[in-house]
């Protein structure tokens, strides 16, 4: 057993879990989000009563298909990251919160998959 | 810590939040709804993906009175998130804590939400007819 107190082994080795990060990515997806937001609300009220031909139309521009991958990356990545407070805020019983946690992710992960690759089908198949 | 049957002073039932504290659980509140709204994202451009017949049909049912009903709700609380958010971007930049600073902020972030809420819906309708 080294001659080091408690204090003296864990100093430097910083924090045991990785907050700052998760804090990071909250911020950046939100500054994203702030333009991203706003292109597809103007984009939502110009595609009104669009038909498939006019919605493929505008999703087949590079720029339009890729603010839309931009958006749906953006927007699932915030969510998950903010709903992970949440749950870690209210849900106490270890097993819930854990059970919660992962469904939470799995799901963001696996629409934001689902939405981009249809957004890709649909910009370049059409 | 088990919570045991013992007699608690009551916060929430006698306390009375101040608007900045209504507006923190009500930018929580809005985060949650627009988590549950996004399902409703994956299926709007998610219709694209299977052709024509079913990207009409979820034009339809988002144009149909009950997604108006939901649409508006989620464009408001979008509005409400983005607006309150800027402000939390503020904060962690450093700036306006101070009360009289946040009591501006409160007024300011409600009146955008609002507005811009009223201005997308104006258009919005317009357009549609």
């Amino acid at each position: 057993m080294a001659l080091r107190s408690p204090l003296g082994r864990v100093r430097g080795l910083g924090s045991a879990k990785e907050g700052v990060s998760h804090w990071w990515a909250q911020r950046l997806t939100a500054i994203a989000l702030v333009p991203l937001s706003f292109w597809f609300v103007i984009s939502v009220i110009g595609l009104i009563g669009a038909d498939y031909a006019e919605f493929d139309a505008w999703i087949s521009t590079p720029g339009n298909a890729a603010m839309a991958v931009l958006f749906v990356a953006a927007i699932f990545h915030h969510a998950q990251l903010g709903l992970q407070v949440v749950i870690e805020d209210y849900v106490h019983h270890e097993g819930a919160k854990f059970a919660s946690l992962i469904t939470v992710k799995l799901l963001s992960l696996g629409l934001a998959a689902f939405t981009i690759v249809a957004v890709f089908q649909t910009a370049v198949g059409g | 810590m088990t919570t045991a049957n013992r007699p608690l002073s009551p916060h929430l039932q006698i306390y009375k939040l101040p608007l900045a504290a209504l507006m923190s659980i009500s930018h929580r509140a809005s985060g949650v709804l627009l988590s549950a709204g996004l399902v409703l994202l994956a299926y709007w451009l998610g219709a694209a993906g299977y052709g024509p017949e079913a990207f009409e049909r979820a034009q339809r049912v988002m144009g149909s009175p009950f997604g108006i009903v939901v649409l508006l709700g989620f464009s408001a609380a979008l509005y409400y998130h983005l607006c309150n958010g800027i402000r939390h971007l503020f904060w962690d930049a450093g700036w306006g804590f101070e009360l009289e600073r946040t009591r501006q902020a409160n007024l300011v972030v409600l009146a955008s939400a609002a507005a811009l809420t009223a201005i997308t819906w104006i258009v919005g309708l317009t357009q549609a007819f």
